[in-house]
């Protein structure tokens, strides 16, 4: 579903991936784990063509993203992401952020969109929501409807850049639980996350990430409770 | 004759102040036909100068050196130079080099009117600043939610027409609001090539009738009034734009 193969990225003399390797299967959730600056939400842009890449490979559903006569439109089409600052549109209701996209994108009838996007606000548990604007929402509320707008585009893949990192503790919890959900609902999903019980919880690979490279990767269970190399080990056990 | 006419001819007869406008029909209508030449010139130039600022700013933002060069050398010519000289440049340079054409009595007529070349000179003159405008206002609008934009599959395009002039026309409505201004009080240049705006409406009757300190005066409050509406007019949609929790 989709492949990194050898991935490199330099920002100057910075370089901050050093050829990562990685694949998710349809269906899957990745965790992308490690220290701040180690690339992890640079990793996750390169995969929807955010961030360009300087060589390497990197393949979504079969599109190779690395080209440069990328159909760029097709490829978010497949892919939506969700920042860490949400990013709503501010001066559209949480109902018209979640409607613009495919309307204006991808020309989709009025209708047929305004009512998948009643669904998906209720999906998200947001019913009543559909008039607010994004300044009148809480963090959390907004993460949602920003989720909801992400999925009115039917992505096959979903990114998730530290989604939680801007929220207050009992806000984070809501937004999880509308990622699990959606997780549960077969979506394919790769999360750069520092919430590890929920990492360790949803997770059907967890890549450890230090300085620009993949350090560990596996199972979240073997990874969390006997990691082999001595960075993650040390990593986790500053944070657990 | 009404009582406000007779009134004002009392007003000329017994105290030397003269406000032809008010009892003579004739001036009147000149002067109103005036005040509705500069009304016009105004909305058809304001209209035009935000459409310049639009696509100017756009164009700015162009990934080819060239059209992104094109929009400053125009930016530094229409802002550098006094607009009186830009309005003969195009009335006199450019007039006398284009053709004459017919009008409907078989007169020759220049192609482009007086008028016409007023509207071009105070479109660009006040274009080149609304492009300065709205790209301070673009670049207000953050990164990130250009990003989001993006990543939702807009091209530039779409994203500039949906979220970043939208957003950005809200953050450069004070400047606007200044140019615009600005732009009203310019018209009365138009005066120096013939077009019977308010100020030369009011000077065509003060030189006739010799009232210059009362149609001063009349002239004046005009623009109070005129330049008042634009600015209450700006407001307003100020308003109507606000957006709730933003910027709160």
């Amino acid at each position: 579903m989709v492949a990194l193969k050898d991935v490199r990225k330099s920002f100057g003399p910075l370089e901050v991936l050093k050829g990562v390797s990685l694949s998710v299967m349809k269906g899957e959730v990745a965790c992308i784990i490690g220290p701040s600056g180690s690339g992890k939400s640079t990793l996750i842009r390169c995969i929807n063509a955010l961030t360009p890449i300087d060589s390497g490979s990197i393949k979504v559903e079969g599109q190779e993203v690395n080209t440069p006569d990328l159909d760029k439109l097709t490829l978010r089409r497949k892919v939506g992401i969700i920042f860490q600052q949400y990013n709503l549109f501010p001066h559209k209701t949480a109902l018209q952020n979640i409607m613009m996209a495919p309307i204006q994108v991808l020309k989709q009838d009025r209708q047929e969109v305004e009512s998948r996007a009643r669904n998906l606000l209720k999906r998200v548990g947001l019913e009543g929501k559909e008039s607010g604007y994004p300044g009148e929402l809480s963090g959390g509320q907004q993460q949602r409807v920003a989720i909801a707008r992400s999925l009115a585009m039917n992505p096959d893949v979903m990114l998730f850049d530290e989604v939680t990192a801007a929220l207050d503790p009992e806000t984070v919890k809501e937004v999880l639980v509308t990622i699990k959900e959606l997780a549960r609902d077969g979506m394919t999903c790769i999360i750069v996350t520092h919430e590890m019980a929920f990492a360790r919880e949803l997770a059907d690979q967890v890549y450890f990430t230090d300085k620009g490279v993949i350090v560990e990767h596996g199972r979240p269970d073997a990874f969390f409770s006997n990691p082999q190399d001595p960075r993650s080990r040390q990593f986790l056990n500053r944070i657990l | 004759m009404g009582e406000i006419e007779s009134f004002f001819v009392w007003l000329n007869e017994a105290h030397g102040i003269n406000l032809s406008i008010f009892y003579d029909a004739f001036d009147r209508s000149r002067l109103l036909r005036g005040a509705l030449t500069t009304i016009s010139l105004s909305c058809i130039c304001l209209v035009l100068s935000i459409a310049i600022g639009i696509a100017g700013a756009w164009l700015q933002g162009s990934r080819v050196r060239l059209v992104r060069n094109v929009v400053q050398v125009y930016i530094q010519f229409f802002r550098n130079t006094p607009p009186l000289v830009q309005l003969f440049f195009f009335y006199f340079a450019l007039g006398s080099i284009l053709p004459m054409v017919q009008d409907t009595h078989g007169a020759d007529v220049p192609l482009i009117s007086n008028f016409g070349w007023a509207v071009i000179s105070f479109s660009f003159f006040a274009g080149a600043f609304n492009v300065e405008i709205f790209r301070a206002g673009i670049e207000a609008v953050p990164r990130t939610t250009v990003e989001a934009a993006e990543a939702l599959g807009y091209s530039r395009l779409k994203a500039y027409i949906w979220i970043i002039l939208p957003l950005a026309f809200r953050v450069c409505l004070p400047a606007l609001n200044n140019n615009l201004v600005n732009l009203v009080k310019t018209t009365t240049l138009a005066y120096a090539i013939g077009v019977p705006e308010l100020f030369y409406a009011a000077a065509q009757i003060w030189s006739e009738v010799l009232n210059v300190q009362e149609m001063m005066n009349v002239l004046l409050v005009a623009f109070v009034a005129i330049v008042g509406a634009v600015v209450w007019l700006v407001a307003r949609v100020e308003r109507l734009l606000r957006i709730p929790g933003y910027h709160a």
